[in-house]
């Protein structure tokens, strides 16, 4: 009787499992995080995901490039949170988390984290945060963390051409500035085409 | 910037991103987060909502996604708008479906249609647009369905598309390598692309293969090096340079994949040798990226075939790193070090002065990183500083992943370096006492065999010592409160077996403990099953000995209370005790042999000894056992699987007849004897009762079926005790070691304290003490090897008094020097202006006048926001607005020039730009020239505007401090 128990009980646990690894296989591979927060490693995505936290634990942005679920990412940041803002100002610039290291860096009252992996250049991450930090500044003209509140698309925009995949795809400032002011200005044409014939079309064809 | 830049949403939305700032705790957020969740899933099903007001409701269902809910009943509005025709609308939807979903999102196939669509576009932009979503987006399945375009997109005229294609191509290869592996060869033909952007993407996709296979990419060497050559030769475009380096980033990369292709194979590594001394050389060790590209150098030298001139250089650069002030350069200097030594076990010596002020740094990321280094070196010489060390830091560690971590660091020290059995016994005492839950089960068996086997030598009273004190200290310990449940396992086992074996504790004493330990952790089955075992050891010894047993009522009780148990194991375990009570001395000799438990048990699988009793029984008239293999027509019956999945294939009807009950069924041949076990007492049978001391002793749960697996999993135990580590030479070593070190104090003493008188500052007499204690730590955790070594040929104390003070007298001067620099520079720690706190940011604001010049002007700004918000909170959204046109125009004005390229104001700005950061390092004193004023005036009006914006909207979170990023502004 309690032996037979024991076999059911193994037997479901052993068919959720392997339902489980079933669907992660349909689903195209086993990268997805099941318990533990970080996915684990079988590509080498250099940048795990971009934060922008302000003092109080606020988010102002934040970008995946590893796959979380909603849930991870709040536990994510309120991890983080916790690590990064009681830091202190003369300590390093890293934080070792769960495996990975987390590099921060303080702009006023802004923290910019970017996670990397154990083996990665800490110092060469903390440049490419100050890259965008620069890039930011010249987009914006001395941007603000409301800038950043008001127009975080922007900032979205901006990181894309930045990084891609988790991976630095550009690091020429010009370039960068160059692509972004064509796309303003391509949606600036766009827009005021929009405004003045496409709607009229519209709505004469409704 | 445009219209729609600044704050071009609607009042709606801004009042939503300002009440969020507002928000006082994260439960009003969140409150204020479901509304609009609520309001907007309302909205968005509106019929006939214009384009632009849905590009809003797009981009709030990004914030509210953003700030950590679900906004999953929009995801499909977001798809729909990818489609639209408008550039602007696609561009948000393309950015709403990056954030949202994920590459195993089911609304990704109405994506791919629109992708494919775009990748053929005549404008570019809408391409890298197509472009970035594929890298997010496209998973296994949607791969070939993009596939041809974007390795079309390869030769894209527009170097910005040929970019992101290397990019996706590198995605899909790391999404699926199969489907790509085709097209590798692409990324060697990118790597000659004209554009340098296309060639420092490609070495992404680069650097993974080759991580791969090196050997398939060992013809490129030279390629990579002389690149690298023509990088640090400010061959590419100076919009490259970063910080006044020659794209650094490119540079690390390059080095990255050199460290791969140059490691172990020294021709290849020939290749690198003059250019990465170049690069060495060149690096601006000021600035930050100067050093990063030093330290990806460093790496790239600790990883391929060692050249003497090289590694000189590369100390060199680490001694700079620890030597320097920023805890971001020690940090990579331990790293640094941590990957040197393996060539070059010596270099620590020389810092071994720093490494220790690592390891006493305040800053924890620092002394986990130390920590790491010295794990790394340890040696049989000074692990037992070191492991001391880590522990103590693990006691304190909150962080369970870390210290999993750091324990297992330990143990795996302890056991390969262990200098004697008392140590190892104690140091995993203390790993057990404070990290018990979080070190791996089997370190728990390791400990208790080997307290059981100890030496492996033939000196008995060694072993019985090792384990009296064993058996002291856990009596020491047990009575401490929240014990881990392994630990007590291995305190309930070694009180069993030995804590009566030396005649020091009475039976009694023992069994009182026990019976304590099993009460406060009564819902711990494992452990109670741990103290019964070892109850019944000790009254089976007991009565072995011929002496009387007594069992205590608080004992009596607790066999009562298992012997009604609900764990089946733990009432065998209490049935089985209460018959060995009554068994005479002969019989529990032979049940519970006095330490025996590294005995082999020799286990009679034919089960001879019962061959009477059945045929008693069979002449009785009982049925001949047929085996179970023949009564069910099953093969294996002993695996839980096969029978359960017959159970499972079975599931349709079955037309046979259910097999009648058979009354005796000896199928399993234990319980059987257990139930029959007390009928049988009176013949001794050896092999049974040797069975079940093993049932007893071993671990619990392990009931009837598997007999075979009942002895203590160890394999592996004896390679990491093997005699070599700890047989003989291994105490004397220890015993050497000590008195060694001690020896070492007071001469260490003596030495620095005669320096600090040759530099004669009464002040730092304080220091240099603690200097002394510090290098005596020093002594002990890096004199290591220089000792060991001589201690084998002379063993005499001649030798460490010849060689610390050597060693120390140039560390007391180098220590002398960074106390002092220590000492002055404490006090007044110098700004970093890229991490200014307000108070900071405004005194240095007084200092500059074009910021008190426009002082009065954001007072005046002040004025009128709180004039205007007094008046009507309601129209504080247009004021708003009419402020930022201001700003916009300003922005416009100064923005304009940027746009045009390769224009001459440009290069003005660049430089201008290019020189701010450099002033980030050297602090305050900078005189900011007039043409900068210039230039960054109107930014600085613009910023007060913004300050009185924020101040009126309430958002912000520092009040005083509205220009945030100051340090670009200079």
């Amino acid at each position: 009787m309690f032996d037979n128990r024991y076999v059911t009980e193994k037997n479901n646990l052993d068919l959720v499992l392997s339902k489980k690894y079933k669907m992660l296989k349909s689903i195209g591979g086993g990268r997805r995080s099941i318990t533990g927060i970080p996915s684990p490693k079988i590509d080498t995505i250099m940048i795990h995901f971009v934060l922008l936290i302000s003092r109080q634990g606020k988010v102002r942005l934040t970008k995946w490039y590893s796959p979380y679920s909603q849930k991870e990412r709040t536990k994510v940041i309120r991890e983080l949170s916790g690590l990064i803002l009681t830091r202190g100002p003369k300590l390093c610039n890293f934080v070792e988390w769960r495996g990975y290291k987390v590099v921060y860096k303080r702009y006023a009252s802004l923290y910019f984290c970017m996670c990397i992996d154990e083996e990665d250049n800490e110092l060469e991450v903390l440049e490419i945060i100050h890259h965008f930090v620069e890039i930011l500044d010249r987009y914006f003209g001395s941007v603000c963390e409301l800038d950043l509140i008001f127009n975080f698309h922007k900032a979205y925009y901006i990181l894309d051409e930045l990084l891609i995949a988790g991976e630095l795809q550009e690091s020429s400032k010009k370039t960068v500035a160059r692509l972004i002011a064509a796309q303003d200005a391509l949606v600036e044409a766009a827009k005021e085409q929009a405004s003045s014939l496409s709607t009229i079309i519209a709505q004469a064809t409704k | 910037m445009g219209s729609q830049g600044g704050f071009g949403q609607s009042k709606e939305f801004l009042d939503l991103i300002k009440s969020i700032g507002e928000a006082r705790s994260k439960a009003e957020e969140d409150r204020i987060v479901l509304h609009e969740i609520e309001t907007l899933k309302r909205r968005i099903t509106e019929p006939d909502i214009p384009k632009r007001k849905m590009k809003e409701y797009i981009i709030r269902l990004v914030y509210v996604e953003m700030l950590g809910h679900d906004a999953s009943f929009g995801y499909i509005h977001a798809v729909k708008m990818t489609h639209d025709d408008n550039i602007h609308l696609k561009r948000t939807g393309y950015l709403a479906v990056t954030l949202f979903l994920n590459e195993d999102h089911d609304l990704i196939i109405l994506i791919v249609n629109t992708i494919q669509k775009d990748l053929k576009s005549d404008n570019y932009l809408v391409v890298c647009a197509a472009l970035n979503v594929v890298c997010k987006l496209i998973n296994e399945e949607t791969i070939p369905a993009v596939l041809p375009q974007v390795v079309e997109l390869l030769g894209h005229q527009k170097e910005a598309v040929r970019k992101k294609a290397v990019m996706a191509l590198h995605r899909f290869y790391q999404r699926a390598p199969s489907s790509v592996n085709h097209l590798i060869s692409n990324f060697r033909k990118k790597l000659c692309d004209n554009d340098p952007g296309v060639m420092g993407a490609t070495l992404c996709p680069l650097y993974d293969l080759i991580t791969i296979d090196v050997n398939a990419y060992k013809d490129l060497v030279a390629s990579f090096a002389s690149i690298l050559k023509q990088v640090a030769e400010r061959r590419l475009p100076k919009s490259y340079d970063y910080h006044q380096m020659p794209a650094p980033f490119i540079q690390i990369k390059l080095l990255k994949i050199l460290a791969l292709l140059g490691s172990g194979d020294k021709k290849a590594s020939e290749q690198m040798y003059t250019i990465i001394g170049d690069i060495m050389r060149k690096c601006d060790s000021t600035s930050n990226i100067g050093n990063a590209v030093l330290y990806e150098c460093i790496c790239c030298i600790s990883s391929m075939h060692p050249n003497p001139k090289l590694l000189e250089s590369a100390a060199d650069a680490i001694a700079k790193f620890l030597k320097s002030d920023s805890h971001n350069l020690k940090y990579l200097g331990i790293d640094a070090l941590g990957r040197l030594i393996k060539l070059s076990p010596e270099i620590a010596e020389q810092h071994q002065l720093a490494v220790i002020d690592c390891l006493e740094d305040p800053d924890d990321t620092l002394k986990r990183k130390t920590f790491e280094l010295l794990y790394k070196m340890t040696k049989s010489s000074n692990v037992e500083v070191i492991v001391d060390r880590m522990i103590d830091y693990m006691i304190n560690i909150n962080d369970s992943h870390y210290k999993t971590e750091i324990a297992s660091r330990c143990v795996e020290l302890a056991e390969q370096f262990a200098p004697s059995n008392q140590w190892f016994i104690q140091t995993m005492n203390r790993v057990f006492e404070h990290a018990g839950d979080l070190v791996n089960p089997k370190v728990a068996h390791n400990l208790m065999r080997l307290i059981a086997e100890g030496f492996g030598e033939e000196d008995d009273t060694a072993d019985s010592q090792l384990r009296s004190s064993a058996v002291e200290s856990y009596l020491r310990i047990v009575v401490e409160p929240k014990l881990p449940s392994t630990f007590l396992q291995v305190i309930c086992w070694v009180l069993g077996e030995y804590g009566t074996a030396d005649g020091k504790y009475s039976a009694s004493y023992i069994t009182g403990k026990l019976c304590d330990v099993a009460e406060a952790y009564s819902t711990d089955d494992t452990v109670k099953a741990y103290a019964i075992s070892a109850l019944m050891k000790i009254y089976s010894f007991e009565i072995a000995a011929g002496r009387k047993v007594d069992v205590l009522p608080e004992c009596q009780s607790f066999i009562e209370e298992l012997l009604a148990s609900h764990s089946t194991d733990l009432q065998q375990r209490a049935y089985e005790l209460q018959a060995i009570l009554g068994l005479d001395a002969n019989v529990a000799t032979n049940i519970m042999p006095m330490d025996a438990s590294c005995e082999d048990i020799e286990i009679d699988r034919s089960l001879s000894f019962v061959n009477s009793y059945v045929q008693q029984s069979i002449e009785k008239g009982a049925q001949p056992y047929i085996p179970e293999s023949e009564r069910s027509g099953m093969t294996d019956v002993s695996s839980f699987r096969s029978q359960e999945l017959h159970e499972v294939s079975s599931h349709a009807l079955r037309f046979e007849a259910y097999e009648l009950p058979k009354p005796v069924m000896p199928s399993r041949v234990s319980p059987i004897e257990q139930s029959s076990s007390n009928e049988l007492v009176p013949a001794p049978e050896p092999s049974y009762h040797a069975e079940m001391h093993q049932v007893a002793s071993s671990v619990p749960s392990v009931s009837d079926t598997g007999s075979l697996e009942l002895k203590l999993k160890l394999d592996g135990v004896q390679r990491k005790w093997g005699r070599p580590t700890y047989s003989s030479a291994a105490p004397s070593t220890s015993n050497a070691d000590i008195p060694k070190i001690q020896n070492g104090a007071p001469q260490l003493d003596a030495v620095s304290s005669s320096s600090s008188k040759a530099v004669s500052y009464d002040s730092r007499r304080q220091q240099v003490e603690i200097s002394a204690e510090k290098q005596k730590l020093a002594a002990s955790l890096f004199g290591g090897t220089s000792k060991s070594h001589k201690r084998q040929s002379s063993g005499s104390q001649k030798v460490p008094k010849t060689n610390i003070p050597a060693a120390e007298k140039s560390h007391v001067a180098k220590n002398a020097t960074s106390d002092t620099a220590v000492l002055e520079r404490t006090p007044q720690p110098p700004p970093d202006l890229l991490d200014l706190d307000e108070s900071t940011v405004s005194s240095s604001a007084q200092s500059l006048d074009p910021f008190k010049q426009l002082e009065g002007l954001l007072d005046l700004n002040q004025d009128t926001s709180t004039l205007t918000t007094s008046d009507a909170s309601a129209s504080g959204a247009p004021d708003v607005m009419s402020l930022y046109g201001e700003t916009t125009l300003n922005v416009q004005s100064g923005g304009v020039p940027n746009l045009l390229p390769a224009g001459r104001d440009e290069a003005n700005l660049l430089s201008g730009l290019a020189g701010t950061p450099n002033r980030d390092g050297h602090g305050e004193n900078t005189v900011t020239n007039p043409t900068q004023q210039l230039n960054k005036g109107p930014n600085a009006k613009e910023s007060l505007e913004k300050d009185a914006l924020v101040r009126q909207l309430g958002v912000t979170p520092t009040g005083q401090n509205p220009n945030l990023f100051r340090d670009l502004l200079g």
